[in-house]
C-alpha cells in the first residue's frame, strides 16, 4: 500500500466519473477529500461542484468563501484552472422546501405543507431526512449543464449508504423511516392514521399531547398526491447511483473504529455489486526510511546523549506508523485491486488552497 | 478521580475520530479501579465499548428499544411491539421529536436513581448529535403541554441541570480543528442545556518517552550513515507536531476555563482492555 501507486491508480479509478460519493465515518477527513477530489477535477480542466454536509466553517475558509458556503453552487476562485470548482453545503431544511414548492400540485397544498409543524420538524430533526435530501440534490446537480461531476460528501452515519443499498435498493428505501411516513397515507389510503389505529392514535395523543397528533395527520392528507414524484426521483437516483458514471471513495484513518466502518461500507458495496470504488487512508503516521522500531529502539539503547533520543525517536515514530499499518490492513486487504491512495499526517491543519493542494499532492501524485 | 464521584452521570461528548468511546472506557476503569459500582453505557449499537472496559457493567440503551420499553410501561401493554413493526411508533418518534432521545435519558435517570452505581459513565451520542440529545428534554417541555412525556422530560431537565447528579466530560484532540469545535460545543452545552461541565479530557497527547527532542542540526550524526537523514527528519516532524500540541493545548485552556486532563497517545494497534487499562493509570491532570 504505497501512497504513489496508490495515488496514481486513483487518478484512473476517478477519471471521467459523473459522480464520486466519499463516505466514512466522522472525523476522518471526508469533507477535504471530496474538496480536493473536486480541485483535481478542475485542476485536470473539468467543471466540477462540490456538496458538503459538513456546517464546519473551515471548508468555507479553505475554499476562501468569507461569507461561508451558501445552499445553492458558489464558484471558487481558481486563477489558474482550466476547469471550475463550485461548492455548496447542503441545508436540508431548505432542500425540503425547494422540493415541496416544486412539486406541489398548486400554492395552496405547498403552504398547507410548508406551513405545518410537523413538517417544520421532519425537515429538521428526522434521521433519514438529510440522506434523502443528498441524493434529492444529487439528482438536481447532476442534471445542471453547469456542471460536468458532482463530489458529494455523505452524511456521517451508517445511514450514509441507505439511498445506495441494492437488490432490493427501493424497498429498502422506502422502507427508510421518513418514506415509510410519507408512503403510508397514499399506499393504505390514510387508513392507518384514520381507521385501524385510531384508539391506538388515541392513546398515543394521551402520551405525546393530541395537537402533536393532529399536526401529523395534517401533513399526510395535504403531502397526498406527491409521493410519486418522490418515487421516480429515487429510481432515477438509485440508477445513477448504480452506473458506470459513479464512483465510490471510501475514507478511513488509522483507528480502529473508522476501519471498522470502512470495511462496514466496502462489504455493503460489493454485497451490490460495485466495484468502482478507491480507499483513502488519512491522517497516516508517516514511516522514516526502512528501518523498523525495532532495529531503531536498539540503536537507541546502543548510543548516549542527544543521539539516542534521535534513535528513541525514530524508533517511537516508527512503532506509530507500524501500528497505522496494521490498523489499516482489514481496510487494505479488503481493497484488494482497487486502489488505496495514503495521505500522511500533516504538520498543521487544512486552512487554505495551498493546504488542500498539499492532500492533492498525497492524494494523486501530482507535483 | 474527584471529577468522576463529583456527580453520578457522566457523559462523555465529542465529535467524530476524537476517541470518545476510548475516554468513556477510561473513566469507567479508572473509576472502577478506585473501588467505586460503576455502570458504563453506550447509546451506538456498537459493542467496542463493552470489550475496552473489561469487567465493568456495561448496558446498551438503544432508542427505539427504550421507546417501545417506555410506551409499554405507559399503558400500551403489548401493542407496543405492534407499533414499531407498523411504523406507527416512527410517527410518534417523528412527532414529537426527541421523544427517543428522551426515553434514553429517561433510561438513565432511572439507572441513577436506582442506587445501584456510584458512577455512570456514557459515551454519549455520534458526532454533532450531543447537543439535540440533551436539548431533547427542554424541547419537549415547551412542546408537550401535559400528560406521562412532559413529567418525564421535567424529570431529565432536573437531572441534567443538577451538577451533583450529571455533568459532561468533552473530549478533543491537540489540533486546531477539534479545539475549535470543542470550544463552540462547550458553549453550546452551557448556554442551551445548562449542564455543568467536568473536565475536558485531552486525548493522544504526544507524551512518548522523548518529550524534548533536540535539534538534530546540533548532533553528530555520523554514526547513523544512511539513516542520518531519516533521523534529522523524524526528529523535525516530532518536534513540529510537538509544538503544534503544545500551542492548541495552551489556547484551549485560554479560550475555555475548565480543567484538563491529558491521556497520552499508545503506539499500539486495536486498542484493547489491557491498553485501557493502562491509559487510566496514566491519565493526568493537564500542566
Amino acid at each position: 500500500m504505497t501512497g504513489d501507486a496508490g495515488a496514481s491508480r486513483l487518478d484512473a479509478a476517478l477519471e471521467g466519473a459523473a459522480v464520486v460519493v466519499c463516505c466514512g465515518s466522522g472525523g476522518v477527513g471526508k469533507t477535504t477529500t471530496a474538496a480536493v477530489i473536486g480541485l483535481e477535477a478542475a485542476r485536470a480542466g473539468r467543471r466540477a461542484v462540490v456538496v458538503t454536509i459538513d456546517p464546519a466553517r473551515r471548508l468555507a475558509d479553505a475554499l476562501g468563501l468569507s461569507d461561508g458556503l451558501a445552499s445553492s453552487p458558489q464558484r471558487i476562485e481558481l486563477p489558474d484552472a482550466p476547469g471550475e470548482l463550485w461548492a455548496m453545503m447542503l441545508d436540508t431544511a431548505a432542500a425540503f422546501d425547494g422540493i415541496v414548492l416544486a412539486n406541489a400540485a398548486d400554492e395552496t397544498q405547498a403552504e398547507r405543507i410548508l406551513t405545518n409543524r410537523f413538517y417544520r420538524n421532519i425537515t429538521g430533526a428526522l434521521s433519514g431526512t438529510q440522506e434523502y435530501m443528498a441524493a434529492e440534490t444529487l439528482h438536481q446537480l447532476h442534471h445542471d449543464d453547469r456542471f460536468d461531476v458532482v463530489v458529494v460528501d455523505t452524511p456521517p452515519s451508517r445511514n450514509a449508504l441507505d439511498f445506495i443499498e441494492a437488490p432490493s435498493v427501493l424497498a429498502r428505501f422506502l422502507d427508510h423511516r421518513l418514506f415509510k411516513l410519507l408512503m403510508l397515507p397514499a399506499r393504505r389510503g390514510m387508513k392507518v392514521v384514520n381507521a385501524a389505529t385510531q384508539p391506538v392514535l388515541r392513546a398515543i395523543g394521551r402520551v405525546v399531547g393530541s395537537d402533536v397528533l393532529a399536526d401529523a395527520v395534517a401533513f399526510f392528507q395535504a403531502f397526498a398526491g406527491m409521493e410519486g414524484g418522490f418515487r421516480d426521483r429515487a429510481e432515477q437516483v438509485i440508477r445513477l447511483l448504480r452506473s458506470e458514471a459513479t464512483r465510490y471513495v471510501i475514507v478511513a484513518s488509522p483507528h480502529r473504529d473508522t476501519v471498522a466502518e470502512a470495511v462496514w461500507f466496502v462489504g455493503k458495496l460489493a454485497e451490490q455489486g460495485i466495484t468502482r470504488l478507491c480507499g483513502v487512508a488519512n491522517r497516516v503516521h508517516p514511516r522514516f526510511g526502512d528501518v523498523t522500531a525495532a532495529e531503531a529502539a536498539a540503536r537507541a539503547d546502543a548510543s548516549d546523549g542527544d543521539l539516542a533520543a534521535l534513535w528513541r525517536n525514530l524508533a517511537e515514530l516508527q512503532a506509530l506508523a507500524e501500528a497505522a499499518d496494521a490498523e489499516l490492513a482489514p481496510f487494505a486487504e479488503l481493497l484488494g485491486d482497487a486502489p488505496l491512495a495514503t495521505v500522511p499526517l500533516l504538520a498543521g491543519d487544512v486552512h487554505d488552497l495551498s493546504g488542500l493542494d498539499e492532500v492533492r499532492r498525497h492524494l494523486f501524485g501530482r507535483a | 478521580m474527584p471529577q468522576l464521584t463529583a456527580a453520578r452521570v457522566t457523559i462523555v461528548a465529542g465529535k467524530g475520530g476524537v476517541g470518545k468511546t476510548t475516554v468513556t472506557a477510561v473513566l469507567a476503569r479508572a473509576a472502577a479501579d478506585a473501588g467505586l459500582r460503576v455502570l458504563a453505557v453506550e447509546l451506538d449499537g456498537k459493542p467496542l465499548l463493552a470489550e475496552l472496559v473489561g469487567d465493568v457493567a456495561c448496558e446498551a440503551i438503544s432508542g427505539p428499544v427504550a421507546l417501545e420499553a417506555y410506551l409499554r410501561e405507559h399503558g400500551f401493554g403489548r401493542i407496543a411491539r405492534r407499533l414499531t413493526t407498523t411504523g406507527v411508533i416512527d410517527i410518534v418518534a417523528t412527532a414529537a421529536p426527541g421523544i427517543d432521545d428522551l426515553v434514553v435519558l429517561g433510561r438513565i435517570k432511572q439507572l441513577e436513581r436506582s442506587g445501584e452505581w456510584d458512577v455512570i459513565v456514557v459515551d454519549g451520542p455520534a458526532a454533532g448529535h450531543a447537543i439535540t440529545f440533551l436539548t431533547s428534554a427542554s424541547g419537549l417541555l415547551d412542546a408537550v403541554r401535559g400528560g406521562p412525556v412532559r413529567a418525564q422530560a421535567q424529570d431529565v431537565v432536573d437531572l441534567l441541570s443538577d451538577p451533583s447528579r450529571a455533568q459532561v466530560i468533552l473530549v478533543t484532540l491537540p489540533e486546531t480543528t477539534p479545539v475549535n469545535e470543542l470550544i463552540e460545543t462547550a458553549y453550546a452545552l452551557e448556554d442551551r442545556v445548562g449542564v455543568h461541565l467536568g473536565p475536558v479530557v485531552v486525548n493522544h497527547v504526544d507524551v512518548l518517552a522523548a518529550p524534548d527532542i533536540p535539534d538534530p542540526a546540533r548532533v553528530d550524526l555520523a554514526s547513523a550513515g544512511d539513516d542520518a537523514v531519516h533521523l534529522a527528519a523524524a526528529a523535525a516532524f516530532r518536534r513540529g507536531r510537538v509544538q503544534l500540541q503544545r500551542d492548541e493545548i495552551a489556547r484551549l485552556r485560554t479560550e475555555l476555563a475548565l480543567e484538563q486532563w491529558h491521556l497520552p497517545m499508545l503506539p499500539v494497534a486495536g486498542l484493547g482492555a489491557g491498553d485501557v487499562a493502562a491509559l487510566a493509570a496514566s491519565m493526568r491532570p493537564g500542566p
